[in-house]
């Protein structure tokens, strides 16, 4: 079975009289291992399905069985335990704790699977390694760069070896290195880890480190490419 | 699974960051319970000083004052005309079974000399059977006898302030002292007794036979006259009976006619007494009482910042619950921010309450006791008041919907 398994998911906003519906009965399956990017233009629902994927919202209607679970079947603190454990998120605008240093945002996660404080500290050093930021382990992140913000945001991700990582943008703030930087990362704990990884860009060169690109319109999939080996 | 010392951790911070706001708060839990202390102390020592006077002034003691309460409807005040006298003492002792000593008072103030030193005193003239009436003993010599009491001997007892004042280290028993210029022996030195109920140092006296009171110091309006007359009643059991012996037994004496009002006043001092001790415990809870108050509104205190961090904080709490963070994570980690709160205000209001009280019984001179159940029940009730009110703003918060928290701005 599929890791990820979503049928034919909708989500409609309400906003006063207008309806908006920003999926429309969208399905993919995503397999452990995969590396899948989804591209689309602005306002495609592009986001609105990262958050359903990543357990953060839900479905107006529709189907979500994540790793043979049903999620609608799950309760909040069950939906907390599955983002802690198999998610990683890197959301659109980072998200991360403001006056609060950039190694407790990356411990943050740890926080709540009942980590002992060494060991939370020793790897939240390492994922801040990972993404080039040793020695700003106690810069605030509202002292950071943008793209210093991200790479945290990546750290805080990643720190908890979740087996899915899900990535809005991770690379909007970054300069070409850097993007490649972070790219390579993905890659590596995809090959190396069997990470699942799936992201969201509007760059083609980003999406090309992927094996399989999804194309989202007006919240619905047109298009669903995998790269001939 | 929760993360205890890490949730203080973040509450802690989340304190930190808002310093003044937190002090602030925490201020009306300092005020509420550094008043509950505060006049649970004063309650506490109006109520143990209640309890020493009723035991410094002797138990089962009823007092006798000429005049009567009430006349026609209108009262009058006790003791304002000289009704009473000895024989009417001796006819108490013989007559009411119930009444176990009589102590006839015949008193005044005086000038007492000893040598060049002087001192002016409460002067009573009364028999031996005063003592056993007070309870009171003597730390030296003895007692006058009946026969003294009879021949009007010039002989008395002082009492431990008149020998503090008058002979520093001279043993007084034999000594002559001049009383209102009239000689006297010192035959004995009455055991040191404290303050009275309202407040006089009841060794500040002399005792003198009433006879020779009468006769040599202050006179009287007509013979045998006493002021008033105390009065022992066998036990506690026999104060009803005894009130009502000596009340008939008076109006006999005195020819009072069945219409007629009392010239006299029968007061059971013990029972008085008691009524104020129960009066002070009534007041001592009541203080607490109100003083709870202030604590709860400091309580309401905590509620409402808490709300209001609850809303500032709406991202935070959406960006936890995004990676990980379950129901009670959120909850406990705003209760621990209100308790937190509540119990370092409960710190600094004790620490307030027990000055406060030191403050009053050193300036204003309320006698106060802080006690140690006082202190931990305003300090557990602060706890349970941060918790009470944390809880709501703590539910609120971990009731957020993720996405919804985290889309805030
Ligand atoms: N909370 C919301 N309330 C109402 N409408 C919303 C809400 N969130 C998203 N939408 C609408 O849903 C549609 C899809 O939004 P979404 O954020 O998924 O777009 P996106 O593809 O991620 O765009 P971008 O590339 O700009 O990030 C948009 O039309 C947006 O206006
Ligand atoms: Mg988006």
């Amino acid at each position: 079975m599929a890791l990820i398994a979503a049928r034919d998911i909708t989500k409609t906003y309400h906003l006063g009289d207008v309806e908006v519906n920003a999926l429309r009965s969208v399905s993919a399956n995503i397999e452990r291992g995969e590396f899948l990017s989804i591209m689309g233009q602005s306002g495609s629902g592009k986001s609105t399905f990262m958050n359903i994927l990543g357990c953060l919202d839900k479905p107006t209607a529709g189907s979500y069985m994540l790793d043979g679970m049903d999620i609608a079947k799950l309760d909040r603190d069950e939906l907390a335990d599955i983002r802690n454990r198999k998610i990683g998120f890197v959301f659109q605008g980072f998200n991360l704790l403001s006056r609060t240093s950039a190694i407790e945002n990356v411990e943050l996660p740890m926080l709540y699977n009942g980590m002992p404080a060494k060991e939370r500290r020793l790897r939240a050093m390492e994922a801040l390694k990972v993404v080039g930021l040793s020695g700003r382990e106690n810069h605030y992140t509202n002292q950071l760069s943008g793209g210093q913000q991200q790479r945290v945001a990546i750290a805080r991700a990643i720190v908890n070896q979740a087996p899915i990582i899900f990535a809005d943008e991770p690379t909007g703030n970054l300069d070409t290195r850097t993007s490649a930087e972070v790219m390579e990362l993905f890659v590596k704990l995809n090959a190396e880890s069997n990470i699942t990884i799936v992201l969201v860009t509007h760059e083609p060169d980003i999406a090309a480190y992927s094996k399989r690109v999804l194309r989202f319109l007006d919240g619905v999939i047109i298009s669903d490419e995998t790269k001939a080996l | 699974m929760i993360n205890v010392p890490s949730t203080i951790k973040i509450a802690l911070r989340a304190l930190r960051v808002n310093k003044m706001r937190s002090m602030l708060t925490m201020l009306g839990i300092i005020i509420g319970v550094g008043a509950v202390i505060t006049m649970l102390a004063v309650g506490t020592g109006a109520q143990r000083r209640i309890s020493e006077q009723i035991s410094s002034i002797g138990s089962n003691l009823i007092i006798i004052l000429p005049g009567s309460t009430t006349a026609g409807g209108v009262r009058m005040g006790a003791g304002t005309q000289p009704t009473l006298s000895l024989g009417d003492a001796e006819a108490i002792q013989k007559e009411c079974p119930a009444v176990m000593h009589v102590g006839p008072v015949l008193n005044g103030v005086g000038q007492v000399v000893y040598g060049s030193q002087n001192w002016s005193t409460a002067v009573v003239g009364t028999t031996p059977a005063m003592l056993n009436v007070r309870d009171w003993g003597l730390s030296g010599g003895r007692p006058f006898t009946s026969d003294e009491v009879r021949s009007g001997a010039k002989v008395c007892l002082v009492g431990q302030t008149v020998v503090d004042n008058l002979f520093g280290s001279v043993n007084p028993i034999g000594q002559s002292i001049r009383i209102k210029k009239v000689p006297f022996t010192i035959i004995g030195i009455l055991e040191p007794k404290g303050q009275s109920p309202n407040g006089q140092d009841q060794d500040d006296t002399i005792y003198v036979p009433v006879t020779t009171a009468q006769r040599q110091l202050f006179g009287t309006t007509f013979p045998g006259m006493v002021r008033i007359i105390m009065i022992k009643a066998k036990d506690a059991g026999q104060l009803y009976a005894a009130e009502k012996q000596i009340t008939e037994l008076l109006r006999q004496r005195h020819r009072i006619g069945p219409r007629q009002d009392n010239d006299f006043t029968v007061r059971n001092l013990t029972q008085t007494l008691q009524a104020a001790e129960q009066s002070s415990k009534v007041m001592t809870l009541l203080l607490g009482a109100i003083a709870s108050v202030s604590l709860l509104v400091g309580g309401i205190g905590i509620m409402n910042i808490m709300l209001v961090s609850v809303t500032e904080r709406t991202r935070e709490i959406g960006i936890r619950m995004a990676v990980g963070a379950r129901t009670w994570d959120i909850r406990l980690q705003f209760l621990i921010e209100a308790l937190i709160m509540s119990l370092i205000g409960g710190i600094f209001g004790i620490i307030i309450g027990i000055s406060g009280s030191e403050l009053l019984s050193m300036f204003a001179g309320w006698p106060t006791i802080v006690s140690t159940l006082s202190v931990v029940s305003a300090f557990s009730f602060s706890g349970i008041v941060g918790i009470f009110f944390g809880f709501y703003p703590a539910y609120k918060a971990s009731l957020l919907d993720p996405i919804e928290a985290l889309r805030y701005e």
